[in-house]
């Protein structure tokens, strides 16, 4: 079942938070194995919570769901991996974050910590300490980067929620390769505190579901201003559950045409095009400098994870991921002025881009250039030419949260046997246009979470 | 930038952070180097006006 529907059926008491949790804790026990997702289960307390919520009578719009969590989000009593070795001697965290405690508040269980890409450095969803969380349509393939195991339990139906983070693409590559819906909000809409950072300029977290209303409701349970956060913007709360069904006739939407098609796979571009068919969507627009905009979050991402990470290159080097190890001593070599001059371009390319939502609500976009890879595959062909598989995943992706604008990306369904995602992009603060947009590409059927097949 | 170019950059960069590089990494920072280089020289080239603001998080 969906949250939504785990929800209603406790709130009506035809099933209990507790038969709920234990079924869930099961279903763990029996996959996780195959998937590796999880990196951390707390059997005792989503039990616990579920009988305390039962015994006060289940209340909220997320009530008896289990949830888990990227391992880079505080859990009281986990130290907070970022799916690194070194971070396993840090405290453990001495309360949740505020993420965890809003989804609380609602109802929702938190049943575990999910497995990740080295301290978020990554679009695979492998790991050399954990290894690698797999993808639950076939599990010799990726589930994406970096919140792998965010993708990896949601596809696999162990939680129908997650929460991932999303630099450059961490929520939107899982989601792609993994089939399921998920939302990276405008910059500075949710709460960071609590969570450990990678790349502040560009750090966003977000839910993972398998269905619309599952994204509608959990980022309504998580808005709110935090002062914890610096980039958290002071701002009124937009629910968005209630919009869902107000279709989308008079939206603008147009695809992306350009960067956006230059060297995506045939699945891309189909499952592009079936989701412009099915919205009326014949309008392309151009994303101006989109290769550049690309650039520079790249480059602003490898010095300020470098200068993150210094300390730690310099006095534990051996306890990285070698692959994560040795992009982020490339960081440290980056020129400053290149930097700010990223920095720089960042805010004329947001002015240039905020001008196309004159004329469009929305831009289509592929999420990944290809349907998920295989695990340790190294190299992939883009535009004809070979490329490394690991800083180009996301290409697409990154952009758009450059500039932090918010998206949903949907999965569909493509001829290979795996999904693919196509991004929903909007004008900050319109995930309302982008999820009513989602939704009607989930009503018609073109927008779809596939069931994996990993029991008999 | 060439292969010496980029050795020597490594070379001065990892010795100025108290890095301690060890030659089997090296090929594989001198390709993410390049690779970040050549992202940066296409950065460089916008055209951004003196009075354009960088956009980092700060709010006062």
């Amino acid at each position: 079942m969906n949250a939504v529907e785990i929800a209603a059926a406790v709130t009506s008491g035809r099933t209990s938070a507790t038969a709920v949790v234990a079924d869930c804790l099961a279903r763990i026990d029996r996959l996780n194995p195959v998937l590796n997702a999880f990196t951390a289960v707390l059997a005792d307390r989503a039990k616990a919570r579920a009988a305390a919520m039962d015994a006060a009578g289940a209340k909220g719009p997320l009530a008896g769901v289990p949830f888990a969590v990227k391992n880079l989000i505080d859990v009281a009593g986990l130290p907070t991996l970022a799916g690194s070795k070194i971070n396993r001697d840090h405290p453990p965290a001495t309360a949740d974050a505020p993420l965890v405690t809003r989804l609380e508040a609602a109802g929702a269980i938190l049943v575990g910590a999910l497995n990740m890409g080295e301290y978020a450095y990554d679009f695979t969803g492998e790991n050399a300490h954990d290894g690698p969380s797999r993808n639950p349509h076939d599990t010799k393939r990726m589930s994406g980067g970096s919140s792998g195991g965010s993708g990896s339990a949601v596809g696999g139906e162990l939680v129908p929620l997650a929460l991932g983070s999303d630099t450059n693409g961490s929520i939107r590559v899982p989601s792609s390769f993994c089939g399921l819906f998920g939302l990276k909000p405008t910059y500075g809409r949710l709460t960071r505190a609590g969570s450990f950072p990678f790349v502040s300029s560009l750090d966003h977290l977000g839910p993972l579901t398998r269905s619309v209303a599952d994204l509608a409701v959990s980022y309504d349970a998580m808005q709110g201003f935090d002062p914890a956060d610096p980039a958290c913007v002071d701002r009124p709360a937009d629910p968005v559950s209630g919009l869902l069904d107000h279709g989308i006739g008079g939206l603008r939407i147009a695809t992306a045409d350009g960067y956006f098609r230059t060297g995506a796979s045939a699945e891309a571009l189909t499952a592009l095009d079936a989701v412009a068919k099915a919205l009326g969507a014949s309008e392309t627009v151009t994303i101006p400098q989109a290769e550049r905009a690309r650039s520079a979050a790249y480059i602003i991402t490898t010095a300020e994870g470098a200068a993150l990470h210094l300390d730690r290159l310099r006095t534990r080097p051996d306890d990285f991921d070698a692959d994560v190890r040795d992009r982020l001593i490339a960081g440290t070599l980056m020129p400053a002025v290149a930097v700010v001059q990223a920095q720089k371009f960042r805010r004329r390319y947001q002015a240039d881009v905020l001008r196309l939502f004159e004329h469009v609500d929305a831009i289509l976009a592929p999420a990944t250039p290809s349907v998920a890879p295989l695990i340790g595959q190294k190299t992939f062909v883009l535009d004809g030419k070979e490329m490394l598989l690991r800083p180009n995943i996301g290409i697409y992706t990154q952009p758009i949260s450059f500039i932090g604008l918010p998206v949903v990306a949907v999965p569909v369904p493509t001829a290979a046997g795996l999904p693919i995602g196509v991004q929903i992009i909007t004008a900050p603060w319109r995930e309302d246009v982008a999820l009513r947009i989602a939704r009607a590409l989930e009503t018609n059927g073109v927008a779809v979470a596939p069931t994996a097949k990993l029991e008999g | 930038m060439d292969e010496a170019a980029l050795d020597a950059l490594i070379d001065t960069g990892t010795a100025m952070f108290g890095i301690q590089m060890k030659p089997e990494w090296r090929q594989a920072v001198r390709m993410h180097l390049a690779f970040s280089l050549e992202r940066a020289a296409s950065v460089m080239q916008a055209d951004v006006s003196d009075h354009l603001d960088p956009a980092p998080v700060f709010r006062a």
